[in-house]
């Protein structure tokens, strides 16, 4: 028999969690800066809206379900080329495109669940990384289809809305990624912070624990999984429409631990971890590839390894312990 | 045609035997301590570079360089593992992996800048260029060498585990860290010094390595998946586990190669996956 | 109060107007390359054809200054490369778009190049169709069926009657296939078995030992620059595929300079067609490659030249027109440039915008001690045979 305040307790602190915090709606806001800031930015500001919502699908499992994954990509290129072949067989409208390729990467990742739900650990990464090599690898051999090392030409995005042109100066680019990663945030929000959040996390904290209090530990994991490809998938699209095109290194092994290492650097487990990672990380190598190209790596490099000694918990976790800090020494 | 399947057997197990020399260090330690350094590549790029400049710049003899390409990548490790290791033994699989790949990242920036980004020359010393006809088949002579400096390392890595006390110490703390501790093994010393020999093996197989596979500043990024991959078909901290995959993946590959070329790397991961979900803990894994 | 303000109203127009006519008078240029990564090495050799260039023929043009800004896509990245396009042109206002070691990126640059009407120079990217992505573009490297259809033909002109061949399996290792499959069958050849090799190839031994199972009169390989041409000869020396006896074929790269330092004797009697090599015989080369050394401490290579070209077009575009920057007159005074490169005369075919220009046979000899390309046959004014097929 389940008592009324047993179930209030974990109730309340979920209500807690979905409420809007000061901090949050600055974030939002400030999304909103590059249009008046920087105008001549906008194209960059489109791809780190992309990459943050990839960075985003990958902390679905990774940060709250605990799964290592180093071949995310698999569905964020598969569901690039979906789109960007959708639009070169002549249906170029975006939205319906970005909803079907997004679909397509959701079915993939349904598929490789019951794979991933299976295994853990070691094992676990290897075939994750092995999978998504083998696409890789696929998409390569079919060159007829994909474009191969060329990348896939001829892809040619209608007018967002009818009204919309994908223009030289990223403004819709921009508009367009940025309501979209607006949109998955929420779901992956109420995702979380939902008693299917919790299930999550205490797979991540011990998976062997959860079916003994009743939780099907896999079929969450291949919901959440499935979820995490579609909106993987999300992103993949976006970027293939608003590039006008799709290569080879959207599925490649170093995207998929590029944005591996994005989410750590903020703080994975955190929601707006792949968010402030992406934006840093983007930002970052656009100014060295200026400066000076050759030396990115040296100093992201330094960065990861200073970030991993002095903050733990990525960017995030350093923020919310300088936060507690404060808290603890106004009190 | 006989002939060519030993042919393909011969080159692929000497593949597979540099794969092992350069695997078979991270194996035991991520079975041991089960940290997870993904900068193992970056030692083995080290001794790489080690012999590149010994026998180029200072006109060393290639074999003479070989101790030294382990020994200074052993050395480089300790300092690492001092000043930064030690402090993420507890720390969670993901920090071990962002620090590593930190030193990956350097490391590939540094190559780059001392040596730049192109293709390290080697030049053999003769003796160990060309082939011997040996039955009727054409056996590369490096390969040849290959093969028995692996024979020679396996050998004494495990006469070593097995007849000495350190190797007991070894072996005590890859099977039960916990209890060895409990039994008075001073687990972290005995771990620091598995862990500098096998990146100094490592530093080694980068060395060997440029003749077969080539040596640049990518090198570390490059061979981690490889290494990565033999460690887990293998089993963690199995020195027979990362012999056999290694020799398994090497002959694939070779295989793979020789008989459906269009289906080239597809191979190796697909055997790779394969045998991963057969046996997730790996062919000599425990747990 | 008030005279004083106007005063400073108009000094502070005045310098503006001097600034701003100044800031008028330069010429920018986007250079786009891989400067860092895999492919960081040839787009140094490109940067050092572009310096090269500007320090002989000094840095103004039709009485503007040329200001190069330089970004780097980090490697192969269409997505970044279409990204910094746009930005030099929508932030940084350039004139015009020069560089691309890369097919991919430079495609991806060709549509904003159409889009914003930007004068383009791709200075390498070699696969055939990139020039028709932009009719504001011209290249100055080669092509890949240019080079390989080319060698096909010859080979067969010269004796070989069956070939065996292998290629890297990804987009310019199928054109070269396909071009060299064409060449040689067009002119009557066998083709007795064709391999493809996974990019990431490091050992070449089973690909080897099944080309010499063919037993073929020649053995062509397509690669790429970097690791495989050394692996590949090494391969060859150890298979025991003797080049003097059976011929082996392959585009320039097999043959770089690297790649014959680290075959060492392996690469004698290898066969390659291209369009540069630093020890090409002329005036125009000998200049150019002492220039190259005395600045850089290296030797120039196809990287340098397509480069070194590319500014060239660039400044006599300029000067035809008279300083006028945009993309149809830039693009019309290229078109029909013809003039005597350090690699040999070459040619601005009109109709494609693709370069026009003799492709050289040469063969791996010891000369003075040294391992190098010589050269022993040509074939001048060589098209772009892929484009001028596509017209049929």
């Amino acid at each position: 028999m389940v008592t009324s305040s047993a179930v209030a307790e974990p109730q309340r602190y979920l209500e807690a969690q979905i409420r809007w915090r000061p901090a949050e709606i600055a974030f939002w806001l400030a999304t909103l800066l590059p249009f008046v800031l920087t105008p001549n930015y906008l194209v960059l500001a489109s791809q780190i809206a992309i990459t943050a919502l990839f960075a985003l699908s990958l902390d679905l499992i990774l940060g709250y379900a605990g799964i290592v994954s180093l071949g995310h990509a698999a569905y964020f290129g598969f569901a690039s080329y979906a789109a960007g072949l959708i639009a070169k067989w002549g249906w170029g409208e975006p939205l319906t495109g970005l909803v079907i390729a997004a679909a397509a990467a959701g079915v993939l990742g349904y598929l490789t669940s019951f794979i991933i739900a299976r295994f853990r650990h070691l094992a676990l990464i290897m075939i994750t990384l092995g999978l998504g090599l083998l696409l890789a690898e696929a998409a390569n051999s079919a060159s007829w289809l994909t474009g191969g090392a060329d990348g896939l030409q001829g892809v040619r995005m209608w007018k967002l809305f009818g009204v919309f042109q994908f223009d030289l100066y990223g403004t819709t680019a921009y508009t367009y990624s940025l309501a979209v990663l607006f949109v998955c945030f929420l779901v992956a929000r109420r995702l979380i912070n939902s008693p299917f959040g919790l299930a999550l996390r205490g797979i991540r904290e011990n998976a062997i624990r959860m079916p003994a209090i009743g939780a099907p530990t896999r079929a969450h994991i291949r919901k959440v999984y499935t979820i995490a490809a579609v909106m993987a998938g999300v992103a993949g699209a976006l970027l293939a429409q608003t590039t006008e095109t799709v290569s080879l290194e959207t599925l490649s092994f170093a995207r998929s631990a590029d944005v591996l290492v994005i989410l750590i650097l903020g703080g994975a487990g955190r929601l707006y971890g792949g968010l402030v990672g992406a934006i840093i990380y983007m930002v970052a190598r656009d100014q060295f590839s200026g400066v000076n190209p050759q030396y990115w790596y040296f100093w992201i490099g330094t960065l990861l390894v200073a970030v991993v000694i002095f903050l733990p918990n990525g960017i995030l976790g350093g923020a919310a312990r300088l936060v507690r800090f404060f808290e603890r020494s106004r009190a | 045609m006989i002939a060519s399947v030993f042919g393909v057997l011969f080159d692929g197990f000497a593949y597979g035997m540099l794969l092992f020399i350069l695997s078979v260090g991270l194996s035991v330690t991520l079975g041991m301590m089960n940290f997870v350094n993904l900068a193992h590549c970056s030692f083995a790029m080290l001794g790489g570079f080690v012999t590149v400049t010994l026998t180029n710049e200072l006109g060393w003899p290639f074999l003479a360089s070989l101790p030294l390409a382990f020994v200074s990548a052993a050395l480089v490790s300790v300092v690492f593992e001092r000043v930064l290791y030690r402090r993420l033994y507890r720390a969670s699989d993901l920090d071990q992996c962002l620090l590593t790949i930190g030193i990956v990242f350097v490391s590939v920036a540094v190559a780059a800048y001392i040596y730049g980004t192109i293709q390290q020359p080697l030049n053999l010393p003769l003796y160990l260029r060309g082939s011997v006809s040996v039955w009727g088949q054409s056996l590369g002579v490096y390969r040849l060498f290959l093969i028995a400096v692996s024979i020679a390392i396996t050998a004494a890595l495990v006469a070593a585990l097995e007849y000495t006390r350190f190797g007991a110490q070894v072996r005590a703390a890859v099977d039960n860290q916990r209890m060895a501790r409990a039994l008075g093994i001073d687990v972290d010393r005995v771990f620091a010094i598995t862990f500098a020999l096998g990146s100094g093996l490592a530093g080694l197989g980068g060395a060997l390595a440029i003749e077969i596979v080539g040596l640049d500043h990518a090198f570390a990024f490059t061979y981690l998946i490889y290494v990565l991959i033999v460690v887990a078909v293998g089993g963690l901290g199995s020195i027979a586990g990362s012999f056999v995959a290694a020799s398994l993946l090497g002959i694939s590959d070779m295989a793979g190669k020789y008989y459906f070329p269009e289906l080239g790397a597809f191979l190796i991961y697909f055997v790779m996956v394969a045998l991963l979900m057969w046996r997730p803990v790996g062919l000599f894994g425990r747990r | 109060m008030r005279k004083a303000l106007a005063g400073f109203a108009t000094i502070a127009a005045a310098v503006l107007a001097v600034t701003s006519a100044h800031a008028q008078q330069a010429i920018k240029v986007g250079v786009i390359l891989a400067y860092s990564g895999q492919f960081a090495d040839p787009s140094a050799q490109m940067d050092n054809g572009i310096k090269l260039y500007m320090k002989h023929h000094g840095d103004t043009v039709a009485g503007k200054k040329i200001e190069l800004i330089r970004r780097d896509t980090g490697g192969i990245a269409p997505d970044i490369a279409k990204r910094l396009a746009q930005e030099l042109i929508v932030r940084d206002n350039v004139d015009m778009l020069v560089g691309f070691a890369l097919t991919p990126n430079a495609l991806a640059a060709g549509d904003v190049s159409a889009q914003a009407k930007k004068f383009m120079v791709n200075m390498n990217a070699a696969t055939a169709i990139i020039t028709t992505k932009s009719p504001y573009m011209v290249r100055t490297s080669f092509t890949v069926p240019q080079l390989n259809q080319t060698l096909g033909s010859w080979a067969y002109k010269s004796g070989i009657r069956k070939a065996y061949t292998m290629v890297s399996d990804f987009g310019p290792g199928h054109d070269g296939e396909a071009a060299f499959h064409k060449g040689f069958k067009d002119a009557g050849g066998e083709i007795v078995g064709a391999a493809r090799y996974p990019v990431a190839n490091q050992d070449f031994s089973a690909f080897v030992q099944r080309a010499k199972d063919a037993n073929a009169d020649a053995i062509y390989i397509w690669t790429p620059g970097g690791p495989q041409p050394a692996a590949i000869g090494k391969a060859l020396a150890e298979r025991g595929v003797d080049p003097k006896k059976t011929k082996v074929l392959g585009q320039g790269e097999l043959t770089s300079e690297d790649a014959l330092k680290n075959m060492g004797d392996a690469g004698l009697g290898i066969i390659t067609a291209f369009h540069y090599d630093y020890n090409h015989q002329s005036a125009m080369n000998a200049a150019f490659v002492n220039g190259y050394r005395d600045a850089f401490g290296r030797n120039p290579d196809m990287f340098s030249v397509g480069a070194f070209d590319g500014m060239h077009v660039v400044y006599e575009a300029l000067k035809k027109t008279g300083g006028k920057t945009d993309g149809e007159s830039l693009v019309d005074a290229a078109k029909g440039m013809t003039w005597e490169s350090p690699r040999g005369p070459m040619t601005i075919d009109p109709q494609t915008r693709d370069v026009i220009q003799t492709v050289y046979i040469r063969r791996v000899e010891k000369v003075g001690g040294q391992i190098v390309n010589v050269e022993f046959d040509k074939i001048d004014n060589v098209k772009d045979p892929f484009k001028a097929d596509m017209k049929n």
